[in-house]
């Protein structure tokens, strides 16, 4: 499968370059890769390691150590349902009994027709709104049997398109620097002196 | 049974007092170097603490938490790691505390949790440091009664080396040493926690140079080398320490053995040269040692065929020839065996009267450079700048290229490279050109005009690392080269990096060229008739000579041919009469590596067959023609350097050969010839470069079956601009083709290479390339031709 | 929901009347605009910050004692002094990984005011010298990367960041990066090594820390979200303003979520040092109680990692100096509240098993030690365990942490506390954090294990055979 495409290459470049070093946009361009086929592909993998001067072996070995990452195909929809404590205080395993019967695959699993991918997930930082549940990343918050089939029957039918883009996409918003406004990256080693603005007087 | 890889490094070195801070050990005074671990301070002192991760050559990464000792801070004793926290004045450091005990208890249970413990099929049982370090600092039992790590059992992730990853203990050694010291990180930890497994990309092996290093310092069974796996149990195994002899980097190793057999070669720690490191040719090569194909008895031609013969009937011929061509007998090669080897063949050249000697087969330097201020391996690592008039040294002498790359990537010296494609230091120059063969004096001029360039080679000591990057070309324009940077920085010194692994020696005691007859010379003359008695030690001209038809001729044109060798190669094959030779590991002796560092070789195993070492043949042969030497045993030879050859042969009979080696300056060489200018491109298209790889047809990797598979076989590379300009693409045939003489290789397509020239493999399978080298011109250009 | 209703902007968050220095702002639906920002005095601060020597600007960070809200709790002023002199370029990495279970208030930040964090960490840049920031924000949260991606474009836009700044001297860049999913990369080190590319391993090197020796080998500070949304807020009020909120020792305010079986779990704005745990579990502003007819087991008072307190411990205050020898630590500010109806032995699972699952692998003890406790733990849960099993965890959890553990005093069962903190043999706090729930609930709660087990002797295994 495939490389990342011109378009995503191009993307890719302007990415390294708001890093001292290249090999640090290793992970945004995982994301770039998994956006593009939806999971990271060896291809992708390989053609990285060009763009950040990397070996593959390198960046499978960083990729593999983040759970976002995905090395084979999975559902449109990844949902994950947190398990850990203030979750699990309010309920997350009878939610996770609940999803599994409700998609007819175990966690972990992917629904035959592709659409779902059931995963157990932890904290996910809204432990107040527990038990919680993240779908490629949107939150669902304080969530029942009712709700979470309520969620499953929207995604199915399309009413989320505008929420919920499909695996592989977190954010829809990217930064972008206008060239002009930027104050210029340098490599570490190049630098040797103080911010010419660091100079004691108030620099307004 | 440590093979020195551990801590042997550290040792000789004694503090020095600015640098010095006082600590006590378990309450003793002790004093450490500043900026050093605990645990180097503690190993100095005898204080051992168990360790999996640590190794004195590598950075430390505190991964494994065995290496726990007590030192107190500002609440208490603290458990710190030993091999991440540096000594500072005053610390008060205990190895032997209960509370250590009881951590490092802790720690050996909770490594062997996940460990199949199936030490009797396991290779690394009894020489394992997880096993030994069980019993002397493990719990004795395991509480662990849950399921254990399962993966799929051994899975080779190179052609030389299987991965078990169930005995993995995650230290970070091999992974580490792939990353930091053999540049080649195609290993790496995967996943993450309790599922984290060392692993290569898929598809893509870990097909590195130094792959053999990672079994050695492996602390379990996980990695394990093809050519060793099952072969033998630690208790059975004998050893000795001796020095490599495939390259002339002159690694240290020792030598073991099995019921007379070797089976396997382990890299010990010398710190002058090799820190322990080898690489895959010369740790594994010993196979060819042991193969079926050596000679074992002498043979004569009789009515046209080779047949198996007496040593005395055969030294008898070979005696006669000699008498008969008086004067004109030539000894071709030397650079194979050891010192004594080729001293008592150069005295055997003085009986005969013969002018006609030569260490090299026209494929290295003028011996001049020698002549030149020379330079160690530790001194090039420690100037500020390095330039290189070389081949690509990861293919020829791959343990230096690991000094180099280290103290070019951890130790900021800067390197100037000057060559006709990249090479494996390429990455870590601080300045590379790549010029056409031919140009390097000139480019070397213009480089130094610059002001920057200038301003780098005038901060420090200045080291010049000079060898023979191209078959295809004149040695000539390296010299002028060299000479260059000489007249820029004449307080540069020269670290000459001629391959074979004991042709300093040999041209060091007698085999280099007299009265100017070079190999050229001498094939020259042969092919002319001139030469009556032609002995090839251990050289095989027809493989060897860049210019091929040359090599033919002078076989053909002698009368009487020689050859001492352990194989029948090619030229051995032409031969009269050939004689046996003992190999690597089966004579006693002394070696010269590039620096001049002579160290001892050893006898582990008894020679194959009837073979002799070669020292043993001249001698007989002097005997035969009524000049006995009088001598009968090794150290009488060593006995007659060391009264006849000064300082050199001070260093082969001293006892520091037996370890790190002694350096020995050469004899005074005649000084380098200025050499030829830049030659003006012909009507041709491309202009040839041809330079090895590390794995080739040489006997001792065609030899050795685990090594053989690895030539990548012969090849033409292109720029990719110019590969598409004559309709050529990566893997197409093409017509290779000069002065009527044609070959048939693949394509390859690589910007390592500059456009214009078209560089070639030597000695590989397939069409040879030395059919379009000719001596008579300084470069080779070629023309090539899609069809 | 219950009374004052959680914010529909921010979910979770009740607002109450008490003083907001980083909230201010969450009861408007705009609030993550630059429009509103600015409308709402966004950005005085910078401005008045670089009218001033960036020295004076470190020194009134300084004397505001802004404590970390990271967990760590180091005051920021003071770390910024740590960098070595005439060491350049000086970076600032943002912590925004925030995934300490419980923990609840970094992500609202982000996404409800994403400028006052750029500004905040314009202000850190300009007082400290450091001249890039990177702002890592955890891969789970899509909202706040878009919010924040969006706020750095339109500030970019307006001359808030990059070249001449508000026409001033000052230039800084500050980059978006985002991670993956790996909570130990919320540790400073692991942080740094993600930054950089690689698998998020601490790199914990003692005497170097990232201010020392950080990102690409310079001097890096590292700063909590909440620690650096602060600064805004203290330039244009002044430090002594910030001080006469809470106390001398801990000054100021902090965020706090609380989740678990209260009324009214949420994420309060508390005032730092005088706020009681009683006051926000029972308070009628805060969480208003238990939920009904129910009664307080047990808590833990600062995240996942924090040893757990009895209701013994309900009058202490946020204060680390009493929290510590009382034997626990404040963190993330984030309480997990149990109440009679809780299974401990199952609700320590749940933990232990986050921190086995979360090990970066690079330690043995936490490798190995955590998934054996989380084995041992889930076999007991399952009614499949032993008596012996009880004395192996604390065992195992010997070979992560030596010497004596951290707890909470009880007078039921007449013990004393254990102070925090604890020894450890690994390189960071995941280890630890993995027997902390084993050690707190087998120390407070045994019975419920004992009831659990089975009485059985236990047969050893004898170890490494080896060959012979
Ligand atoms: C395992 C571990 C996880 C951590 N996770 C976070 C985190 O998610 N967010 C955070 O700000 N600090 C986290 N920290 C603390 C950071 O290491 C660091 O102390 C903090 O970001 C410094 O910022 P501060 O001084 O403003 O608190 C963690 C520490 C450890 C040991
Ligand atoms: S304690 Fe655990 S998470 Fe932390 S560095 Fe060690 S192995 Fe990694
Ligand atoms: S425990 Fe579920 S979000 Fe925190």
């Amino acid at each position: 499968m495939a490389r990342l495409s011109d378009e995503n290459t191009k993307l890719a470049r302007e990415i390294i370059a708001r890093y001292p070093k290249p090999r640090s946009a290793m992970i945004p361009l995982l994301h770039l890769a998994q956006e593009q086929d939806g999971w990271v592909t060896e291809d992708a993998m390989a053609h990285i390691g060009e763009l950040v001067g990397a070996t593959p072996a390198e960046v499978y070995g960083t990729a593999s150590f983040y759970e976002m990452f995905k090395f084979h195909p999975v559902g449109k929809y990844v949902i994950n349902i947190c398990g850990t404590m203030s979750c699990a205080l309010m309920g997350a395993e009878d939610l996770m009994h609940h999803a599994e019967q409700k998609l007819g695959v175990r966690m972990g699993g992917t629904t035959e027709d592709g659409m779902f991918t059931l995963e157990r997930a932890e904290c996910q930082a809204a432990c107040t709104e527990a038990p919680c549940l993240q779908t490629n990343y949107r939150f669902s918050f304080r969530v029942t049997n009712e709700s979470f089939d309520s969620l499953v029957d929207d995604l199915r039918a399309g009413r989320l398109d505008n929420e919920v883009p499909s695996h592989g996409t977190v954010a829809r918003v990217r930064q972008s620097i206008p060239p002009d406004r930027q104050a210029g990256i340098h490599p570490p080693d190049e630098v040797r002196d103080a911010p010419e603005w660091f100079d004691g007087r108030p620099a307004l | 049974m440590s093979t020195g890889t551990d801590g042997t490094g550290t040792e000789n070195e004694v503090p020095s007092d600015p640098n010095a801070v006082s600590i006590t050990v378990n309450g003793r005074a002790v004093t450490a170097r500043k900026g050093e671990m605990i645990i180097a301070a503690t190993d100095r002192e005898g204080e051992y603490v168990p360790r999996f991760c640590y190794h004195p050559r590598m950075s430390p990464v505190g991964m494994c938490r065995q290496c726990m000792v007590e030192v107190d801070g500002p609440r208490g004793p603290m458990m710190v790691v030993s091999c991440m926290t540096p000594v500072a004045e005053g610390q008060v450091v205990r190895t032997d505390t209960e509370q250590v005990k009881r951590a490092q208890e802790g720690m050996i249970e909770l490594l062997l949790a996940n460990h199949p413990l199936d030490c009797p099929v396991c290779d690394k049982g009894g020489e394992c440091p997880l096993q030994d370090q069980a019993f002397s600092h493990g719990p004795g039992e395991s509480r662990f009664v849950e399921e254990k790590r399962h993966y799929e059992k051994p899975i080779p992730i190179s052609d030389l080396v299987f991965l078990d990853r169930e005995r993995c203990i995650l230290c970070d050694r091999c992974t580490r040493f792939a990353r930091e010291v053999a540049g080649d990180p195609l290993i790496s930890f995967t996943q993450r926690g309790n599922n984290t497994q060392v692993m290569t990309f898929p598809d893509e092996p870990f097909s590195s140079y130094f792959s053999g290093n990672t079994v050695q310092i492996c602390p379990v069974g996980a990695l394990t080398a093809q050519p060793y796996r099952f072969k033998a149990r630690p208790w059975d195994l004998e050893q000795r320490e001796s020095t490599c002899t495939t390259c002339s980097v002159g690694c240290r190793v020792v030598v073991q053995s099995s019921r007379d057999e070797i089976v396997r070669y382990q890299g010990v720690d010398s710190d002058p040269v090799n820190w322990g490191w080898l690489c895959d040719r010369g740790r594994f090569d010993f196979q060819a040692v042991n193969s079926a194909n050596r000679l074992e008895k002498p043979m004569v031609r009789v009515n046209g065929t080779l047949t198996e013969t007496s040593w005395t009937a055969a030294l008898d011929a070979v005696a006669r020839a000699m008498r008969e061509s008086a004067g004109s007998v030539a000894v071709l090669g030397g650079a194979r065996g050891t010192n004594e080897d080729a001293f008592m063949w150069a005295r055997l050249a003085d009986a005969v009267g013969s002018t006609m000697t030569d260490a090299q087969l026209d494929d290295g330097l003028p011996a001049s450079v020698f002549g030149l201020p020379q330079a160690t391996i530790d001194s090039a690592c420690a100037s500020s700048t390095v330039v290189l008039l070389a081949p690509d040294l990861k293919e020829e002498l791959p343990v230096l290229h690991i000094r180099l790359r280290d103290a070019a990537a951890h130790r900021g010296v800067r390197i100037i490279e000057v060559a006709s494609h990249e090479s494996g230091l390429t990455a870590h120059a601080w300045k590379s050109v790549l010029c056409e063969p031919g140009t390097q004096q000139d480019v070397v001029r213009s480089l130094l005009s610059d002001p920057t360039v200038r301003a780098q080679v005038g901060s420090g000591p200045v080291t010049v690392v000079a060898g023979r990057p191209n078959l295809a070309e004149s040695a000539s324009f390296t010299v002028a080269a060299v000479h260059e940077v000489l007249s820029a920085a004449p307080s540069a010194r020269v670290l000459p990096v001629l391959r074979r692994g004991n042709v300093r020696g040999a041209l060091s005691v007698g085999l280099a060229p007299r009265a100017g007859n070079d190999a050229a010379a001498i094939l020259d003359a042969a092919s002319h008739g001139k030469v009556g008695c032609l002995v090839l030690l251990g050289a095989d001209p027809l493989t060897d000579v860049p210019d091929a038809g040359l090599a033919r001729r002078a076989v053909s044109g002698a009368r009487f041919v020689v050859a001492v060798d352990t194989f029948l190669s090619g030229s051995a094959q032409q031969a009269d009469v050939v004689l046996p030779a003992a190999a690597f590991g089966e004579k006693e002796g002394t070696t010269t590596n590039l620096e001049g560092r002579v160290s001892n070789v050893v006898q582990k195993i008894t020679p194959r067959g009837t073979s002799r070492a070669d020292w043993m043949v001249a001698a007989e042969l002097m005997r035969l023609l009524g000049q006995d030497s009088g001598v009968t045993t090794l150290a009488q030879v060593q006995q007659m350097m060391s009264s006849s050859l000064g300082s050199f042969g001070a260093a082969v009979v001293s006892p520091d050969a037996r370890r790190n080696g002694v350096l020995a300056s050469s004899p005074p060489a005649p000084p380098a010839p200025a050499g030829a200018g830049a030659v003006p491109r012909n009507s041709y298209d491309f202009r040839l470069v041809v330079s090895r790889r590390l794995y080739d047809g040489a006997a001792g990797t065609a030899n050795s079956p685990s090594l053989a598979g690895l030539a990548p076989g012969a090849s033409v590379t292109l720029h990719p601009l110019d590969a598409e300009r004559i309709g050529a693409s990566e893997g197409s045939t093409v017509t290779v083709s000069a002065s009527g003489q044609g070959v048939r290789l693949p394509v390859l397509c690589s910007g390592a290479v500059p456009r214009g020239v078209a560089l070639v493999p030597f000695n590989q399978p397939g069409d040879d390339i030395r059919s379009l080298v000719s001596r008579g011109s300084d470069v080779t250009d070629v023309r090539i031709e899609a069809k | 929901m219950s009374a004052g209703g959680t914010n529909p902007f921010a979910p979770g968050f009740y607002e109450g009347n008490r003083p907001r220095v980083v909230t201010s702002r969450f009861g408007l639906e705009d609030s993550h605009t630059i429009e509103r920002y600015l409308a709402t005095g966004g950005y005085d601060g910078l401005r008045r910050a670089l009218g001033r020597a960036a020295s004076e600007v470190h020194e009134e960070v300084k004397s505001a004692t802004i404590l970390g809200r990271g967990g760590a709790g180091f005051p920021a002023g003071n770390k910024w002094g740590l960098t070595p002199a005439g060491v350049w370029p000086r970076y600032l990495v943002v912590n925004g990984d925030e995934s300490e279970p419980g923990t609840y208030k970094d992500r609202l930040l982000m996404e409800r005011d994403p400028h006052q964090l750029i500004e905040g960490c314009l202000i850190a840049c300009y007082a400290a010298g450091l001249s890039q920031c990177f702002l890592y924000i955890r891969g789970e949260m899509a909202l706040a990367q878009e919010r924040v991606a969006k706020a750095l474009n339109d500030a970019y836009a307006a001359g808030y960041i990059g070249r001449n700044i508000m026409g001033s001297r000052f230039s800084v860049d500050i980059v978006l990066h985002w991670g993956a999913g790996a909570y130990v990369v919320g540790e400073e080190t692991a942080l740094i090594e993600s930054l950089e590319g690689n698998r998020g391993m601490p790199r914990l090197k003692p005497p170097y820390f990232p201010a020392a020796v950080g990102l690409y080998g310079k001097p890096t500070i590292v700063n909590n979200v909440e620690t650096l949304s602060n600064l805004p807020w203290l330039m244009v009020n002044g430090s002594a303003a910030y001080t006469a909120i809470g106390t001398a020792t801990s000054p100021g305010t902090r965020m706090v979520a609380v989740s678990g079986h209260v009324k009214r779990p949420g994420v309060y704005e508390i005032v730092n040092g005088t706020t009681t745990f009683r006051d926000l579990l029972f308070g009628e502003e805060f969480c208003g109680g238990m939920r009904e007819g129910r009664t307080l087991k047990a808590f833990v008072p600062g995240g996942g990692s924090a040893p757990w307190f009895l209701p013994d411990q309900l009058d202490l205050p946020f204060e680390a100096s009493q929290v510590g020898p009382a034997g626990s630590m404040l963190g993330s500010g984030a309480v997990m509240v149990m109440d009679d109806t809780t299974d401990i032995p199952r609700a320590a699972l749940t933990l232990t098993r986050f921190y086995a699952h979360e090990s970066c692998g690079k330690c043995t003890p936490c490798r190995e030690g955590g998934t054996w406790l989380e084995r041992i733990l889930s076999r007991i849960v399952d009614g499949k365990g032993t008596d012996a099993d009880l004395d192996q965890l604390l065992e195992v959890g010997g070979s992560i942490c030596p010497g004596s553990f951290p707890h909470a005093s009880s007078e039921a069962l007449g013990i004393p506390a254990v102070p925090f903190p604890y020894r450890m043999n690994t390189i960071c706090f995941v280890g630890p954090s993995a027997y902390v729930p084993v050690h707190s609930a087998l120390t407070l709660f045994r019975s419920e294990f004992e009831s659990r087990v089975t009485r059985r002797v236990r047969i050893p295994v004898t170890a490494a055979g080896g060959g012979e």
